[in-house]
């Protein structure tokens, strides 16, 4: 027989077929095997590490800070707690593809500095490793009271919002908790226009936005002070405490004043204790961790 | 009409036909954009033939349809839409209704400049190893004759047909594993093709090339870092020289009267280390005076000796006549506005332009000189400008009538930290890092008038956030710009003022030019993803 009957064809590549699946499958997960497996050619080694200080300071210290201690815009690394990423392998993979919906880039990928070859995001797991806090500060401050106080007495959720819940006129703090230090949030409160929220990308917005306090008076008198949520030299977009957006063009304003004294309030000891603070950063980074 | 009658006619048309048909090919030969073309550029103000519009650098239009009167009616024409992301900092050429552009990742194409419609497309294949520090960007291409030529981010020179996109021919500059690339957009003179290398953030050694333009066959090399016995290698510790960067990833002028190309070139390396190679590091961020024809050097200025913060000087150097003086300018990176005389490279003025603290005294020549506090340390200190410069490769434009140079100027200061690196072929080779100071002022960025007379600013406007794109000139009295926040924005060249604006979506990183087709103007930019180009109704 010259060729098999079409059946026995169909049969024959059939098999063949589920051959080759199976086959992928067992490559995939043989694959997958090795990528769990996958480990820092460099752990522990102060060498690499020393390297890879070197290495953050080029390509991470603009948003994490020197020392990895968190900046303006990235988080503290020297927690032992990530929110993204736990083990070596996982971090090797946010440095490698970025973190979606984040500032956080793909290695490469900034437009400014040139992308890190493995070793060398080893290296930097490997100083992060080095640097991170084994035994974390014991937890300061009762989240649950904290949360009373958000909601509450302390007004935070007038402006702020936290799992969906709170105000939209300042920026939304869900995962602020796990991305700034304790004394940074502390600071942000003390001192609201010591920093603004510099250059800080919300996750639902491809710009940056920097809560900078805009005052107008418009071509009819009216005056409207509120949070820049974009600004051009010919128009601005502002959200007053309301939560009323406004479309200005600036050259039809009768006065237009911009300043970084943020709108928050300055929280003293005398308004809010330390201790009541305390508890409000214990809650925010209860939130944070999740 | 009598049969004599009807066969004069026949000839009569006949002759006309052929008249036609010659004119056609006239024509179609004129198409031929040649040398004669480039060094009379300005005969022919619809086109554009060269990165800055001439040889002088100017990036000035003659064409004055679109001015200070008539702005207002400015709409966009039409757009392109590249399909490329990332940043697209070409700047068109425009020759005889056709333009010639680029975009990332090796993109050329041409376009009829009065509808937009896409002629020829072309893409260089790329290797997946490619190392470009800044973007996978292009500047734009160069034309002569019947090729338009592009350098690429795997350091190839290829040549292209004007009127089909076919690979003409395609030369290996140098090695891209090692960090060398190509951005800059290369510049056409006489019978040569002329281009410089990137790759400062890897330890390259800079140089400039020239090709056969016909041909591809390599004509010179000039090394921006002198080899043993050549002048200026004392400049360099030990083996520094090898790996001492100084590229010139920016396209550079040229002045048929003493036949000199004048190229300016960037940052040793490691970019923000000086330990390791001590000395002035010469010819790193400094402007060379080139033959054209053998690519030997007649002089040399030196903006910042023995950089520490990567201020390049590939900043495009402008060709400006002042009465009987044959002058040189450039806004340079390090914060200094700087005039030279062509003639004989000597330094005339340098005036700070922006925010600058690293600067406390000049040599006996007038060369602001760096303060030993200036340089990186390990704890980092904040240094004015930062390390992205007052300015960079962002465009200046420079109006002959109004005597004026404008540049888009950054107001930013950087805390400059070390980081020791080892040198390692193709690795990124900074030896230092550099970030803003939590405490620092917010950024600022301004488009600057400057009088090169006397380096005094004519007025500034401010924009919301600093902007990298370049800017043009006008006869019409109009400077363009665009900003950060995607608007293009004509202003009067004399004043300041804002007279239109139109918001494209995206930042811009190119610089604008202007051109005409059938006696009408239209001014172009890219911002975004896409080319956008605008006239008058």
């Amino acid at each position: 027989m010259p060729f098999p009957p079409d059946g026995s064809n169909r049969r024959t590549s059939c098999s063949t077929r589920r051959f080759l699946v199976a086959l992928i499958v067992l490559l995939l997960g043989l694959n997958a095997g090795f990528a769990a497996d996958e480990r820092n050619p460099f752990a522990n080694d102060p060498k690499a590490a020393k390297a890879g200080e070197y290495e953050f300071r080029i390509n991470c210290a603009l948003c994490h800070g020197l020392g990895a201690h968190g900046g303006g815009r990235g988080p503290d690394l020297t927690r032992a707690q990530k929110k993204h990423a736990h083990s070596d392998a996982e971090l090797f993979q946010v440095i490698s593809n970025g973190i979606p919906g984040t500032v956080m880039p793909a290695n490469g990928t900034n437009g400014q500095g040139v992308g890190m070859t493995d070793e060398e995001v080893w290296q930097i797991i490997t100083y992060i490793r080095s640097v991170e806090v084994k035994a974390p500060a014991k937890p300061v401050g009762n989240a649950a009271h904290g949360k009373e106080l958000f909601y509450g007495d302390a007004n935070c959720s007038l402006c702020h919002m936290v799992e969906g819940k709170g105000g939209r006129v300042g920026p939304e703090l869900t995962a602020v908790g796990g991305s700034r230090t304790r004394e940074a949030i502390i600071d942000s409160v003390r001192n609201p226009s010591r920093r603004l929220a510099w250059g800080l990308t919300e996750p639902t917005k491809e710009f940056p936005q920097e809560y900078e306090t805009i005052m107008v008076v418009t071509a009819d008198g009216k005056q409207i002070k509120g949070v820049a949520l974009n600004e051009d030299n010919f128009s601005v977009q502002i959200m007053d405490t309301s939560e009323q957006i406004y479309s200005l063009d600036k050259d039809k304003l009768r006065s237009f004043q911009k300043t970084r004294e943020s709108m928050m309030p300055q929280y003293n000891s005398d308004t809010l204790s330390d201790k009541d603070l305390d508890d409000i950063v214990a809650y925010l980074t209860s939130v944070g961790a999740k | 009409m009598t049969v004599r009658e009807r066969r004069v006619r026949r000839i009569i048309v006949a002759v006309f036909a052929v008249g036609v048909a010659c004119v056609a090919l006239r024509s179609g030969a004129h198409a031929q954009v040649t040398f004669d073309r480039l060094l009379n550029a300005a005969k022919e103000p619809q086109n554009w033939l060269t990165y800055s519009g001439d040889y002088n650098g100017r990036r000035f239009s003659p064409l004055d349809q679109i001015n200070v009167a008539t702005a207002h009616g400015l709409s966009a024409k039409w757009v392109y839409q590249t399909g490329a992301t990332g940043k697209l900092e070409t700047s068109p050429l425009v020759a005889d209704g056709i333009l010639y552009a680029t975009a990332q990742d090796d993109r050329a194409f041409a376009l009829d400049a009065r509808t937009g419609r896409p002629i020829w497309m072309f893409q260089h294949q790329l290797p997946g190893d490619i190392r470009p520090c800044c973007g996978r960007v292009n500047r734009g291409l160069a034309i002569l004759d019947d090729k338009v030529f592009l350098g690429t981010l795997d350091a190839h020179v290829i040549a292209l047909d004007t009127k089909t996109g076919n690979v003409i021919w395609d030369v290996v500059a140098a090695d891209y594993r090692t960090g060398y690339s190509f951005t800059v957009a290369p510049l056409a003179v006489k019978n040569l093709l002329v281009i410089g290398v990137s790759g400062g953030e890897y330890g390259v050694r800079g140089f400039i090339d020239a090709y056969d333009a016909a041909t591809g066959a390599r004509k010179w090399r000039f090394y921006t870092v002198p080899g043993p016995g050549e002048p200026g290698h004392d400049t360099w510790e030990g083996d520094s020289w090898k790996i001492g960067g100084a590229p010139a990833w920016n396209t550079g002028t040229y002045d048929p009267v003493t036949n000199q190309i004048f190229w300016p070139t960037g940052n040793p390396s490691p970019s923000n280390r000086g330990e390791g190679r001590a000395g002035d590091n010469l010819y790193s961020n400094s402007l060379l005076a080139l033959n054209a024809d053998s690519g030997k050097m007649n002089w040399y200025f030196q903006f910042t000796k023995h950089d520490e913060h990567d201020w390049d000087a590939t900043q495009v150097p402008v060709m400006i006549d002042s009465g009987s003086k044959h002058l040189i300018a450039q806004a340079n990176r390090n914060g200094y506005f700087y005039v030279i005389d062509r003639s004989t490279g000597k330094l005339i003025s340098a005036n700070a332009y922006g925010k600058t603290t690293w600067s406390d005294g000049k040599d006996s020549e007038g060369r602001p000189l760096a303060k030993k506090e200036a340089s990186p340390t390990l704890a980092g200190h904040t240094v004015c400008p930062g390390a992205l410069g007052t300015t960079n490769f962002m465009a200046p434009a420079f109006n002959p009538q109004t005597a004026l140079f404008y540049v888009t100027a950054r107001d930013q200061c950087d805390i400059f930290s070390t980081a020791p690196q080892p040198y390692e072929a193709g690795h990124a080779y900074y030896g230092s890092a550099y970030f803003p100071s939590e405490e620092a002022e917010p950024y600022r960025g301004f488009l600057k008038a400057i009088d090169p007379a006397t380096g005094e600013i004519k007025w500034k406007f401010e924009h919301t956030s600093p902007t990298w794109s370049g800017v043009l000139a006008t006869a019409g009295g109009l400077v363009f710009t665009g900003d950060a926040e995607g608007n293009f924005i004509a202003l009067d060249a004399v004043t300041g003022k804002t007279l239109w604006h139109f918001q494209m979506g995206g930042a811009v990183y190119a610089p604008p030019m202007a051109f005409a087709v059938d006696g009408k103007e239209y001014v172009a930019i890219a911002a975004g993803s896409a080319l956008y180009t605008f006239g008058l109704p």
